[in-house]
Formats: structure tokens, sequence, C-alpha cells
């Protein structure tokens, strides 16, 4: 295969009953600083029905064009219709890189594309770099996330890769950006698409919260205390938009489901925010959630081992500190 | 109705220890088991067999010692098994480990094929929609639940991140299943005892008939450039300040984070 052949940096942007997920968006901020670093273009794929106004919006969030295949079959994500657009798009505009989210949808569909065009995947990375010799550097967790491996792709293209969502930044918002729009006719095999029939699709609250699948996580230990404390914090989670954990401090006492216990004997977990409240942080409960990306620790005792993995330590009282912070938020949403 | 179940040994990671010193991983000691999401699908296709009889094949491609999983999918209830084993076989990617996979699947006969939606040691998720794509099957990923009509046609439930949706396909065709999705049954005694003189089918590279350019390192787009364990971050700042300041510090580490 003659590498040299493929350029620019493809991103998936992936929309839900029309709506642009977060990770589209992600995608394209990390895309835009690829691309700059290689001087190539971003280009969005963009899939759906009835989608092409929003086409502008991914160029504000950093593309350079936008593909926008707009076909009553791309309604709803589908494993064969969307194969076969994208690599259609692969096999006409040969794209040097293109990034997937690693969202249901993403993890479902990187693979067939992977297989189809006979190139590698990546999965779920959480760090992407360009090396010195123009290769698409891509860094992965492995052994449940003992170990970081750096995978290439060298002689295949595109270089293809997974990427957990909430691990990119995305860009501001820039709706001065100019970029293209581009309607893709794509030739779709209808014989082979209609081998799965959608019968139907529900839509669920979810009854009890995974915090395992929470970005954001207001956790509270044996500081909490009660009933009381841990409304404290459940207002504080609603606030922010995120669920409460605990401790198994809290849980044994049977103030907290176990269902929401964090460490070595519940769930490991890696949200995007980890605010631990009253949590001494014994190993047990770190080991769960270390891997957060951001944890700030509220306890009274200065010398607590949950500082040493907090980015912010904050030495004080939770049942003050929490609630104020809740306020705070609520008067600047306003 | 003919299901082959892939299913796949792997290093129990939640034992898996990190040396402190040389922050290297330590696989000494470390149980190998049936891969949670294989087992899950193993289930299935034993239930299946219950409700129409069909017959349950498992397969697994991987070092001599997957032997081991096998006897345990015979104990459970499993008919035939199969162990690709084969050191051409090896340092495959997830391309390549599909394409001889697949290579293995073209000399069976199969209305259905399960496996597990990923495997606890690489979480890739990737193996079964390729295998599918190798095949030209339909697939449905994230499955957890499964009705058949005894005839040709499958319903599944797949679990997405807002609900789930109902998808229908005809045989033959290829899921991938979560492990929560099922309760596996246990190996039952008799079956123990008996698993040990059954017979496991020993497959080697040439009887897949796959390119040697599709299989093993060779059949490897991707290469891991180098691994290393995970850094350790240090320590942030610390403040004992008053509560009105100790707000402010949260709120402007939320903004720099871009959360809020």
């Amino acid at each position: 295969m003659d590498t040299t052949q493929y350029k620019d940096v493809y991103v998936f942007a992936e929309q839900r009953d029309g709506k642009i997920q977060n990770v589209a968006l992600e995608l394209l901020g990390k895309a835009r600083e690829l691309a700059d670093t290689l001087n190539e273009k971003v280009v969005a794929i963009f899939l759906g029905k009835g989608i092409k106004d929003q086409a502008q919006s991914l160029i504000a969030a950093g593309a350079d064009k936008v593909m926008v295949v707009d076909d009553a079959v791309l309604d709803h994500y589908m494993t064969e219709p969307y194969s076969q657009a994208i690599t259609q798009i692969i096999k006409e505009q040969k794209p040097s890189i293109l990034m997937i989210g690693a969202t249901t949808i993403g993890r479902d569909l990187a693979p067939r594309l992977s297989a189809r065009n006979r190139t590698g995947l990546t999965a779920d990375a959480t760090k992407l770099e360009i090396s010195e010799e123009r290769d698409f550097m891509m860094t992965r967790p492995a052994f449940g996330g003992n170990l970081m491996a750096t995978i290439l792709c060298k002689d295949h293209r595109p270089q293809m890769s997974t990427v957990r969502p909430g691990v990119m930044q995305k860009m501001k918002a820039d709706n001065t950006r100019k970029g293209e729009i581009v309607d893709y006719k794509i030739n779709f095999d209808m014989a082979k698409i209609n081998r799965v029939k959608l019968i139907k699709v529900v839509k669920e609250e979810k009854t009890s919260a995974d915090i395992a699948e929470a970005k954001i996580l207001v956790a509270g230990g044996r500081g909490v205390q009660n009933a009381e404390g841990v409304k404290k914090l459940e207002a504080l989670a609603e606030q922010l938009g995120g669920e409460v954990a605990a401790s198994r401090a809290l849980t044994d006492a049977g103030i907290m489901d176990h269902d929401r216990q964090v460490g070595q004997t519940g769930k490991t977990v890696r949200p995007n925010l980890y605010i631990a409240c009253g949590i001494s942080g014994a190993i047990q409960h770190v080991s769960g959630m270390e891997e957060s990306d951001l944890i700030i620790a509220i306890n009274k005792d200065k010398t607590a081992p949950i500082f040493q993995v907090a980015d912010l330590g904050i030495v004080g009282d939770l049942n003050k500190i929490v609630p104020m912070l809740t306020e705070r938020l609520k008067n600047m949403e306003k | 109705m003919k299901i082959v179940v892939c299913i796949k040994q792997v290093p129990d990671t939640a034992e898996v220890k990190i040396n402190p010193v040389t922050g290297t991983l330590i696989r000494e000691g470390v149980p190998s088991i049936m891969n949670p999401d294989d087992k899950g699908g193993l289930e299935f296709a034993l239930q299946l067999k219950e409700q129409y009889g069909a017959e349950v094949t498992v397969i697994t491609m991987g070092l001599p010692q997957s032997d081991a999983i096998l006897r345990e999918a015979f104990a459970m209830g499993a008919d035939k098994a199969i162990l690709l084993t084969d050191r051409r076989l090896g340092g495959a990617d997830t391309l390549a480990t599909s394409s001889a996979i697949a290579g293995a699947l073209r000399k069976m006969e199969y209305d259905l094929i399960i496996t597990g939606r990923q495997a606890i040691d690489g979480d890739t998720a990737q193996v079964g929609p390729q295998i599918a794509e190798h095949l030209d099957l339909p697939q449905v990923s994230y499955l957890v639940d499964l009705q058949y009509d005894g005839n040709k046609t499958i319903t599944v439930r797949k679990e997405t991140e807002d609900g789930y949706e109902v998808l229908q396909m005809e045989t033959p065709c290829l899921v991938t299943v979560l492990a929560s999705a099922v309760k596996p049954r246990y190996m039952n005694v008799a079956g123990i005892v008996e698993a040990y003189n059954r017979e496991v089918e020993i497959w080697n590279a040439d009887m897949i008939e796959v390119p040697a350019e599709h299989i093993g390192k060779a059949g490897s787009p991707t290469s891991v450039a180098k691994s290393f364990p995970k850094s350790v971050k240090p320590a942030g700042e610390k403040f004992e300040v008053s509560a009105e300041e100790a707000v402010d510090l949260i709120i402007n580490k939320l903004k720099e984070k871009h959360i809020i």
C-alpha cells in the first residue's frame, strides 16, 4: 500500500436522534491539533437524516470540511448502512487517520470498518500524538488499566482508533470558522442492509444508577456521617449532573446502597470528576477511583491519604463546603 | 440448529498486580479463566440447546493450555470443542485474530455464531464484528437477550447508552454478548469428570486455509511500539482555607478543566 496517497484527519461525527454527541466535538478538537501538526485538513463524516443544517457546528468545532450523507437509511444507527457509507468515503477520499468515539455505536462500527478495509484499529485510545516520522501514535490502557501500550499502524491506511468519550478536549466553538460542506452520495447495497431489521428503540431512564458509567461522581465516606450528609452530596451531584458514590464506611453502615460503593469490594470508576467528601482514602478505596481525570478531596484531617491522589485538596468541613458549593453553582446558572 | 461459540482464555485481570518497585506486571500466580463475556455467550447457546436441541461447538485460538477452558465448556454442556493453536498464529492483533478464527469457521457448519462482547485482557470489542465482516454475516453487538423462533429468525435486544433496541435477523448471523445479560450455569459434577475424557479437536494454521499474509504477526496491521506502566501522578495542591475560599478554589478548578 502506498501510504503517501493517504492524507487528512477524519472524524466520525456521531449523532443520535439528530443530536451531535459530545465525543464528536472532542475528537474534532483533537483532530485539529493533529492536523495542524501534519499540516493537513480535518474532515468530519456526518451521517444521518435531516442533519445537514447542523454541519456548520462541526466546522465551529474544528472541521475544515464536512462530508454529509443525508439519507433515510442512516436515520438511526445500524451497522451495515453506516459501514457502507464510511467505506465508500474511505475508498474515494483516502484518509490517513480516522477517529471514532468509543461509544456503543463506535465500538460496533469501527471493527466492521477495519475488517472491510483491511486496516488496523486501536481500541479506546486515551492519548493520541504524531511521531517524528508522521505516524499516528495511539496509546491505550491494557491489562485492565495496569499497563499502557502505544500502538502504530505503519503500513495500512487509514490509521484507525476508537477514542474514549470524555478524554479529549473539545475546542471552544468558533462560529466564525469557515469550512466546506459537501453533500456526499452513497451507493447503498440495500439487500445487504435489509438483513437486519430494527423493530423498536426504547429509551430508558436507568433506575439504579451505574456509577461506573457516570462522568461526575460526588463520593462520601465516614465524614458524611448520616443520611442528612448524603442529601448534601446528592444536591451537589444533581447540580453537576453526576451521581453519588460511597466508600465502604458508608455502605457498611447501611447509609448508602452497595451498588454505589467504589473500591476493591465495590466498583472501579474513572469519571471526569471525582469529588471525595470525608473519605480518608484507604488503598482499597483509592484503587477504585485513582484513574479519575480530576480528583478533588475535602477532608477535615489534613493527613488523610486521599490528599496524595487528589489534584486539589481542601482541608475543611464538607458539611459547610459542599452546600456552599452547590449554592454557588446554582447561582452561576442564573 | 448449529451454534459456534468463540471463547478465549484470559488472565483474571482483577488479580493482576504491579510490582511497586519496577512498575512491571506480576504475571506469576495470576489465574487463567474463561473470558466472562464469552461465558455469557456460551450460556445463551446452552439455553438454545435445551429449548431447540441445538448443537453447541466451542472454539478457541490460543496456546495449548487454553484446553482448560474447552474442558470447562464441555462440563457446562458444550457438544464439541476445537482448539486452534499454531505458532504461526501468534503475535496477532485483532484483525489477524479474526481472520484466523473466520478461517476456522468457514470449515464448520453454523447457523449462529456467538462471541463475547470483549475480552478482559484487551477490552477491544473488535474480534466479534471483524469475524462477521470476514464471513459477510449480519451482526448485532452488545446483546442482552436473544429469542429464536425455532426456524430462521433471531430477535435480539441490544443494550445502548440510552436504553435498548430490538433487532431481528435471519440465520446465519453473529451476535456479541454481554456477561451481565445472563448468569452462566456451573459445571456439573458428572460433566467435570467426563470433560477430561472427551476429545478436543486440535487444528493448526494449515487447516484453516487463510493466506499467510492475513494471520499472525504478518497479518497484523497494528504493532505495539512500546508499553509502559501507567504513570503515578504526583499529589496536587492542598489548601487549608475558609469555606468561602475553598469554594472559590473548587470553582476555578472546575472551570480550568472545562467541567463547568
